[in-house]
């Protein structure tokens, strides 16, 4: 099973500046497992107290995973899984 | 000389430490932020992946739509990353205003900022309006920086005329 994970610029350093990688697992958590596995330290990245954090965007297949599941969204082989940071900020 | 047309065609330096934007789109971010006062607006200009040079103005809806913090909607995000992919481009301006406050990154705008190869465009609207909010055409303040690991440091902003032919 493969599925392709787009890095964004930020997180690039875990990945040898590759803008995607391919990572394995039948839901998100297992994919962001599976990730850490291959680039150490992306995981403390994404995940927070057990939970997306607040300000990391993934998507699976364009949608939202916040809409879709979150971490137990499933995954299947072929699907795209994009990560962006959120572009926010405040006075 | 043979070597003497490669004089000066060296590539601008990744950081260059200013920010060249053109007249037009320094205008619409001015306008933009003008516009959503008393909210905070928000945008990208993107470009060329390692150009440096910010091309295409696109005006963001502020999700949190509120006077202190601002947000790129989540599928708008997606759909502007899509894009720029498309395109071969990058975010080369990431602009967003302050309302109440000066033209300066806050704590927030620092430990959310993560497109190291940005500048990031901060506009003032505080001295545009005045109580009522009635526009008194006070001055804008335009500034820009890069934040990189929590570093923000500040770049002059040249403001280059508009070409009609290039847009």
């Amino acid at each position: 099973m493969a599925i392709e994970v787009r890095i964004p610029t930020i997180l690039r350093t875990y990945t040898d500046g590759a803008k995607a990688v391919e990572a394995d697992g039948a839901t998100l958590t297992a994919l962001i497992d599976d990730l850490e596995h291959r680039h150490p330290g992306i995981k403390e990245r994404l995940i927070e107290n057990g939970d997306l954090r607040r300000f990391v965007n993934v998507y699976i297949n364009d949608e939202d995973v916040r809409f879709i599941g979150g971490l137990e969204a499933g995954l299947a082989d072929g699907d795209q899984v994009v990560v962006l940071p959120a572009v926010a900020g405040g006075a | 000389m043979v070597r003497r047309g490669a004089v000066g065609l060296d590539p601008v330096p990744r950081l260059d430490p200013v920010l060249t934007i053109d007249q037009a789109t320094y205008d619409a971010i001015v306008a933009h932020a003008k516009r959503d006062h008393p909210d905070e607006a928000c945008g990208v200009v993107a470009g060329p992946e390692g150009s440096d040079r910010p091309e295409r103005f696109i005006e963001m809806v502020n999700a949190a739509g509120s006077p202190t913090f601002y947000e790129f909607d989540s599928s708008d995000l997606f759909q502007l990353y899509k894009d720029m992919d498309e395109r071969d481009e990058e975010p080369i301006v990431v602009y967003h205003s302050h309302t109440a406050t000066e033209a300066y990154p806050s704590r927030t705008d620092i430990g959310l900022a993560s497109e190291p190869n940005a500048h990031y465009v901060l506009v003032s609207t505080r001295a545009c309006f005045d109580e009522a909010a009635g526009n008194n055409d006070g001055p804008v303040e335009f500034r820009s920086y890069r934040i990189i690991d929590g570093v923000v440091s500040e770049e002059d902003v040249t403001i280059t005329p508009t070409e009609e032919s290039s847009r």
